[in-house]
């Protein structure tokens, strides 16, 4: 084993535990709890009213965002370690950056123009 | 050679029983930390809100209502289990255990205290101190993420399903705020390991709660990290992932009793470990004045005011967060989207880049009194340059 993934040995001890409490909460809970079977128990909740249809629909701009976040969560990738290493890059690297990220932006005032970032 | 890996000097040498025990015993200390602190936090808002309202607050169960949250969780478990006749069985099983894991993983890499010896090991008072520390925070928020997200589409019902495609689009944006607010921190830290950006931030005097400490040096993204991580943890005022008027109670509308229990504890124990990683990154961690009348060796000052620092600095972020949950209204859903793409990812960007630039600049040794007002000076022109280049409102209104 390598000292890099020992870092990670106490990371594993940590999911076993958080395993073994959860599943031990949920084991407790099945043990002393009531099961008293009736159908309308299983219909869906809607404040009282019997519910139409299942699944329902949701706006599509919900998916825009999330496109807009792959684009700045990829972006991320590189920022991050830019901004560890920036001592040692200097100027160059902040330079490269701030036209990395200025292209960036465009593409989000492009977004914006094109009145993506707008509800309803 | 550039460090890959910032190991804890517990697991540097070869691994024994005592090693592998001392790791069990801070894995327990964690666990019941963060348990009885969500046990406590909620006790503690629900009185604090109390008192801010003129009402008396939970008060039967033990001194002062004290154990209000034990009871309310003993009796999640007598409650039956109901699950909608129509979900997806296995992903809503799933569900819980993806929300409150990865809860519990995100504050291992939390320092708690210093670097102490226990059995003749040195080891430091936190769980982890992955070389990517940071980084395996956002990891962890991003698998809460999923938690509530399978949580809402498995429960084949219409409000939960609404509840979660909101959880996720809000929780995207800010996630995308937050990661730039903490590149503000990273800048000046040059490392992502939590021990090490604690370590610069060591107390050498009154002064450095303003010089190394980076709540001051990086106080913009301070701010902005302080608003995403309200929004990230779904807290009032960006609580509409819940909105229970309209919602009935969000993505967990369809989940009873205990698994109920699991998505409320980890929501309450992400609130904790966000304000954690605010002390952590910005107020200096457990890093605090020791006691000048005891020697500097002794267990009180290794030991004890560390821990002591950081529970208080803990628990004056968390009082905010209550007091916040108390005083401000939620927000619109569409200007809840605006502010974080139109104000705090921009902002977060300049901030980063000015820091950025200060940072080099200081490095080259430039004379940081005209570096600073110019570096100001050139970020306020390319945020009047961007708002200059988008539309108004009432101009998208025209290109609809």
């Amino acid at each position: 084993m390598t000292e890099f993934y020992r870092e990670y040995l106490a990371v594993a001890v940590l999911i076993g535990a958080a395993l073994a409490l959860v599943g031990l909460m949920l084991g407790v809970g099945k043990l002393i709890r009531p099961v008293r079977p009736q159908a309308d128990k299983y219909i869906t909740y809607e404040a009282g009213s019997d519910p139409v249809g299942g699944w329902g629909q949701s706006n599509v701009r919900y998916y825009v965002y999330a496109l807009l976040f792959v684009i700045f969560d990829v972006e991320a990738v590189f920022i991050f370690p830019w901004a560890v290493g920036l001592e040692p890059l200097g100027i160059f690297g902040l330079v490269e950056m701030v036209v990395f990220i200025l292209i960036l932006v465009l593409g989000l005032v492009y977004a914006w123009r094109k009145g993506v970032l707008r509800w309803a | 050679m550039i460090r890959l890996f910032a190991a804890d000097p517990l697991l540097t040498g070869d691994i024994d029983l005592t090693v592998l025990l001392i790791v069990i015993v801070k894995t327990l200390i964690i666990f019941v930390m963060l348990l009885v602190g969500v046990m406590l936090y909620i006790w503690a808002m629900r009185k604090v809100i109390a008192d801010m309202q003129n009402r008396i607050g939970p008060q039967k169960a033990g001194p002062f209502g004290i154990l209000q949250s034990l009871a309310d969780g003993v009796k999640l478990f007598f409650k039956e289990q109901s699950e909608p006749a129509g979900s997806d069985h296995r992903v809503y099983l799933l569900a819980p255990y993806l929300s409150i894991i990865p809860a519990f993983l995100a504050f291992a890499i939390v320092p708690i205290g210093g670097t102490v010896s226990i059995a003749g090991h040195m080891t430091e008072l936190q769980l982890a101190d992955p070389a990517i520390g940071v980084l395996f925070l956002l990891a962890m928020s991003g698998i809460g993420l999923y938690g509530m997200m399978l949580a809402g589409w498995s429960s084949g019902s219409k409000y939960p399903l609404i509840g979660s495609v909101r959880a996720s689009a809000q929780m995207l944006s800010y996630e995308a705020a937050l990661g730039l607010a903490i590149v503000g921190v990273l800048v000046h830290s040059g490392t992502l390991s939590t021990r090490a950006i604690v370590n610069q931030q060591a107390w050498t005097g009154a002064g450095s709660i303003f010089t190394d400490w980076y709540w001051l040096p990086a106080i913009g993204a301070f701010v902005i990290f302080l608003i995403a991580a309200l929004a990230e943890t779904n807290h009032p005022p960006f609580d509409l992932v819940e909105a229970e008027q309209e919602l009935t109670g969000g993505f967990n509308t369809e989940y009873t009793g205990i698994r109920f229990a699991l998505f409320y504890l980890a929501e309450f124990m992400n609130v904790i470990t966000m304000s954690a990683i605010a002390v952590t990154l910005f107020l200096g961690g457990p890093n605090g004045p020791g006691l000048g009348f005891v020697a500097s060796d002794s267990w009180i000052n290794t030991w004890f005011m560390p821990i002591f620092w950081f529970f208080l600095k803990l628990m004056v972020l968390l009082y905010a967060t209550v007091w916040v949950r108390a005083s401000l209204p939620r927000m619109r859903y569409d200007r809840l989207m605006d502010f974080s793409w139109k104000v705090l990812i921009e902002s977060a960007f300049l901030w980063a880049m000015a820091t950025g630039a200060i940072v080099v600049g200081r490095n080259e040794g430039w004379n940081l009194w005209i570096l600073t007002p110019a570096v100001a000076l050139g970020a306020f022109l390319i945020y009047f340059v961007l708002m200059a280049c988008v539309p108004s409102d009432k101009e998208l209104e025209e290109i609809r």
